[in-house]
């Protein structure tokens, strides 16, 4: 056991050392080779203490997940990484229910303790839990199925009773050390998997990047609790980890909208009082563009003499794949001399940080990007704020009126810019159904359309003159 | 059973350090570091390794389809963290862009 203690210790430290590395953008791919690195070292640790047994067939298994899991990553493109999260998320909760269950049939006979079956009847639930909440979060994120926010009658008290006779099945697989597995453990594994299924389905738009973050910490929670089972220490400090970093993310998000987990996870209904959303909603196939605006105001004379640009992007230009018309407008503005921020809202896109990565993808430096606490003052002083794609998070609605669902979320003070463009798929309000008020002010001037064709039209204009 | 109080040792004291580690993590870097805890969710490869080997026949077909999904877990995680890792530029390594004078 002293051993397996110190190998688990280094292994786990290594990882948490790894974590610190991504504190910064300049460290935090070795962060991650130090990461890989640890999980190489973990495999070797494993082979070692089983003696190498089996070790070929372990090897091709190995194999095979390794080859999947390597073209899955490499095919993968940046605005998909949302469904790769949650995918992966499932995966990670099903392999540790897997883990669990095998142990559960293998040992059965032995006398296993009632700590062993309390533990596995646990992993085995978080992980059905984690498993069919991921898969429907992939099914909406992918546009599969399940795409609007479904409800129906009764849908609280189906939830909450699938819960509970799961807690119920757990404790009485444990009370009972087991001697009726072989039933209990089928049956709590269809009620998490229905319980997953009925959490995930109700969440749509802007709150999956909190569906997510809780998703990613029941795949730890899993793994630490199947390592309680079946007694290895790695597995439980890593899989710790793993569960605190996806609640951090977790209270992260619910904090950036102004919204407690438990109103995201239950009591609202889609349409009336919609949730609350980071950004546009995607785009409509219906919805007529229009231009209103465009041409009244001098759009081309305001794009040319600003020389403080702060850009705030949302959900709504990934959407329309507009990233790289925003990185040429940006570039056309810095040989027009003046100086590009974003504007970046926690909460903008479908993951944790997803914008960032959208943004990085098209080559945008990161030093440009800024989060809402320094960004916002800078408004007041800028001469141009330009809104791509992005709706609720900027709306001043948030602030001045009561009982919206934003109300209390914290937005970008776009609208204190000397002058702002939105660059919006059409006026409809965002997620939450609350009307931007922003729109109506009189230094904005609206330029509705795809933002794909929209944006390319704006840096025509400053290149032109 | 001292196992139990070694391992929610192990368990209260990682999640303590982590919490400190992850809560410094900027948003910039939200996006990676969750596909790398993706990848760090698959350490369940561990224990399925073990049961794979010492479980008897009909428990060993769970635990190989353990093992090639906490695998995926742990190359896919591992894999698209550091293609992502690799987009992240600062202004002075973007040696495509031109120099804008008044910077």
């Amino acid at each position: 056991m002293a051993v397996s203690l110190v190998a688990a210790v280094l292994i786990v430290g290594l990882f948490i050392v790894g974590i610190r590395l991504m504190q910064s953008p300049t460290s935090a791919l070795w962060g991650n080779r130090l990461g890989s690195t640890a999980m190489l070292l973990a495999l070797i640790w494993a082979f070692v203490s089983t003696g190498w047994a089996d070790i070929g067939l372990v090897l091709v298994y190995i194999g095979i997940g390794t080859a999947i899991g390597l073209l899955l990553a490499q095919s993968v493109k940046m605005i998909h990484m949302p469904q790769t999260v949650a995918l992966l998320n499932g995966f990670g909760g099903a392999a540790s229910a897997l883990v669990v269950w095998a142990a559960v049939i293998g040992y059965a006979g032995e006398d296993a303790a009632l700590v062993f079956w309390g533990t596995s009847g646990l992993a085995v639930g978080v992980g059905a839990l984690t498993f069919s909440g991921s898969v429907v979060a992939v099914l909406k994120l992918q546009g599969i199925a399940f795409r609007k926010p479904v409800q129906f009658p009764g849908y609280g008290h189906i939830f909450r009773a699938t819960l509970a006779a799961a807690v119920i099945i757990t404790i009485l697989n444990a009370v009972m050390v087991g001697s009726m597995y072989g039933v209990l453990v089928p049956v709590l594994v269809l009620l998490c998997l229905l319980g997953g299924f009925l959490m995930t389905l109700r969440i749509g738009g802007a709150d999956m990047p909190i569906v997510i973050s809780l998703l990613n910490s029941f795949s730890g929670i899993a793994a630490a609790v199947a390592g309680l089972a079946v007694e290895n220490f790695v597995l439980v400090g890593a899989g710790s980890l793993v569960g605190v970093a996806g609640l951090v993310l977790t209270r992260i998000m619910c904090q950036a909208m102004n919204r407690s987990l438990l109103a995201v996870l239950t009591g609202f209904t889609p349409g009336a009082h919609a949730q609350t959303q980071g950004e546009k909603e995607e785009p409509e196939e219906a919805a007529e563009p229009k231009s209103a605006a465009l041409g009244e105001a001098d759009l081309p004379g305001i794009l040319r003499e600003a020389k403080r640009v702060i850009i705030v992007p949302g959900y709504g230009m990934a959407v329309s794949h507009a990233q790289d018309a925003v990185r040429q407008l940006t570039n056309a503005f810095e040989k027009n001399g003046a100086e590009v921020k974003f504007a970046m809202h926690p909460v903008a896109g479908r993951m944790p940080g997803h914008m960032y990565v959208l943004l990085a993808e098209v080559g945008i430096d990161y030093d440009k990007l800024m989060d809402l606490k320094p960004i916002n003052p800078q408004f007041a002083h800028a001469d141009l704020a330009l809104i791509v794609g992005a709706c609720d998070v900027v709306n001043p609605a948030a602030n001045a009126a009561e009982n919206t669902p934003i109300s209390g979320m914290p937005i970008l003070n776009a609208g204190e810019a000397k002058n702002v463009v939105v660059c919006n798929l059409d006026e409809k309000p965002g997620y939450s159904g609350v009307d931007n008020t922003l729109y109506h002010q009189e230094h904005v001037i609206t330029v509705w359309g795809d933002a794909s064709e929209t944006v390319p039209r704006l840096t025509e204009m400053l290149t032109s003159g | 059973m001292p196992n139990i109080f070694a391992m929610l040792i192990i368990l209260v004291v990682a999640a303590l350090l982590g919490y400190r580690a992850i809560s410094a993590v900027p948003s910039l870097l939200h996006t990676p570091l969750m596909s790398g805890m993706n990848a760090l969710s698959g350490i369940t490869v561990v224990g399925a390794v073990a049961v794979f080997v010492t479980a008897p026949e009909g428990a060993s077909g769970w635990a190989a389809a353990a093992l090639v999904l906490a695998m995926i877990n742990v190359a896919g995680g591992f894999w698209v963290t550091e293609r992502m890792l690799r987009m992240f530029k600062a202004k002075s390594s973007d040696i495509t862009e031109e120099e804008v004078p008044w910077q």
